[in-house]
């Protein structure tokens, strides 16, 4: 038993509060959105140009003036905003935006992150990821705890070029919910049916207690 | 001084040369000046250096000259979407430098202001800061010091931007997502080309709602455009 996709999606749900300015970034972190809590009003930008993202728009509704950050076509709602580029990441740069949400392919002990390339693959650019990773307010990253071979993805020093140093705050994977702090990662929570033991195991980074 | 040309060939009329480099607006294919990429590509103009957050798809956008071989080197934060710029790229044809998604729109603006360089955190402790001057600033907690590296202001050649609606002088007035990179690209050129949907006479767009004053803009062309849509994302009514 551990966390899936939508399960984890719904635990960094938990973390949004009301009134904050959000950035959720592809993959997992973007089904955040159908899990913000009752009550709960956030505001999602997308860095390409805009606070007060919507819903992708019904068939027949499509507008090629209207994309998110992962370029699929989305709607506005009342509140929306449009901005260009330099303004878009002038509020991400200044502190505005409260929290962005994001996969990593590593994370280390000491919250430095690494989600953009592979040497030897092919790479296909860090958009707007280090800009965020470096102006928000507070980073959580969602992924899985381990990769496709079984090793652990939490690690006490990063292999792979960075996105950020000491960038992360919260790690939400499919084991439970770390915290980067002083000496390494701690443990907050345990997913469903998760035993300290297994998420330890499954775990190079320090855990500190 | 009349702005407004009759297509993009015209607009573009001698202000081509081998080696230039031109900042292009657009994000991804949404809002890129596609009339001009075409006008340019029809030029033939060879080693050019693009300024522009994405090299299009291989048959649309930067695409389109990337297949005539007509570029040297790429500025952008994102390139996934293009099979023959991987190609050229692997095989060492084509040169490209990554630039941090805001690092680059901030390079643009910054250009654009007379600003040369700036200090940003974006990119602090990776490959990007490698070379760069770094410098400290009480920015932290209690003026902690923080780490920060010099970024360079762009200053380009020529930019090529798409507005949604100009008057007769060259006020701009964006549309939606598709302002993006296309206000600070055009305010970094030594001349700025804006294609439009719409050129409306002077006098009736509300001055409040300008997004990019005129003074920035110095040649003008209405077209058609294809606005192609990369991901066509939808949800079905029953959902609602």
């Amino acid at each position: 038993m551990a966390w899936d996709r939508n399960q984890m999606a719904a635990r960094a749900g938990q973390e949004l509060q009301d009134g904050w300015y959000v950035n959720l970034g592809i993959g997992i972190p973007t089904l955040v959105s159908n899990y913000i809590p009752e009550g709960v009003e956030v505001t999602l930008q997308s860095e390409n140009g805009m606070l007060g993202m919507g819903p992708f728009p019904y068939e027949g509704e499509e507008d090629p003036d209207l994309i998110n950050a992962g370029k699929q076509t989305i709607t506005e709602l009342p509140q929306t905003a449009y901005f260009d580029s330099a303004q878009s990441f002038a509020m991400i740069r200044g502190g505005k935006i409260a929290m962005a949400i994001l996969g990593a392919m590593e994370v280390a002990e000491n919250g430095d992150l690494a989600n953009w390339m592979i040497p030897g693959k092919l790479v296909k650019g860090m958009g707007g990821a280090m800009d965020l990773v470096a102006g928000v307010g507070r980073v959580v990253v969602v992924m899985d705890h381990t990769n496709k071979h079984g090793d652990s993805k939490l690690l006490k020093e990063c292999t792979l070029p960075l996105t950020g140093k000491g960038v992360v705050d919260r790690i939400i994977t499919n084991l439970g919910v770390l915290d980067v702090v002083e000496g390494g990662l701690k443990i907050v929570e345990l997913a469903d049916g998760v035993s300290e033991d297994e998420l330890r195991a499954a775990t190079a980074a320090n855990i500190v207690s | 001084m009349k702005k407004v040309y009759s297509n993009a060939a015209d607009a573009l009329d001698g202000l081509l040369f081998d080696g230039m480099f031109i900042a292009a607006g657009g994000f991804g294919l949404c809002g890129i000046p596609e009339l001009l990429l075409d006008a340019i590509k029809d030029a033939g103009t060879k080693d050019l250096t693009f300024a522009s957050n994405n090299a299009g798809v291989d048959d649309f956008g930067i695409g389109i000259l990337l297949q005539t071989k007509q570029v040297k080197k790429m500025i952008s934060s994102y390139v996934g979407e293009n099979a023959e710029f991987m190609r050229q790229y692997l095989s060492g044809e084509l040169e490209l430098e990554f630039n941090p998604q805001g690092t680059l729109a901030e390079r643009m603006r910054a250009g654009g202001a007379g600003i040369p360089g700036f200090f940003t955190k974006t990119g602090v402790g990776t490959v990007i800061a490698e070379g760069k001057m770094e410098k400290q600033f009480p920015t932290g907690e209690n003026g902690a010091m923080e780490d920060y590296i010099m970024e360079e202001g762009m200053f380009a050649d020529l930019s090529i931007v798409k507005a949604w609606k100009a008057d007769e002088t060259g006020n701009l007035i964006f549309r939606k997502t598709a302002r993006n990179f296309n206000a600070p690209a055009a305010t970094c050129g030594k001349i700025c080309i804006a294609e439009v949907e719409e050129i409306v006479p002077t006098g009736s767009l509300d001055p409040d709602a300008i997004h990019l004053p005129g003074i920035y803009v110095h040649r003008i062309i209405q077209g058609d455009h294809e606005k192609r849509i990369e991901q066509r994302t939808t949800r079905t009514r029953e959902e609602a």
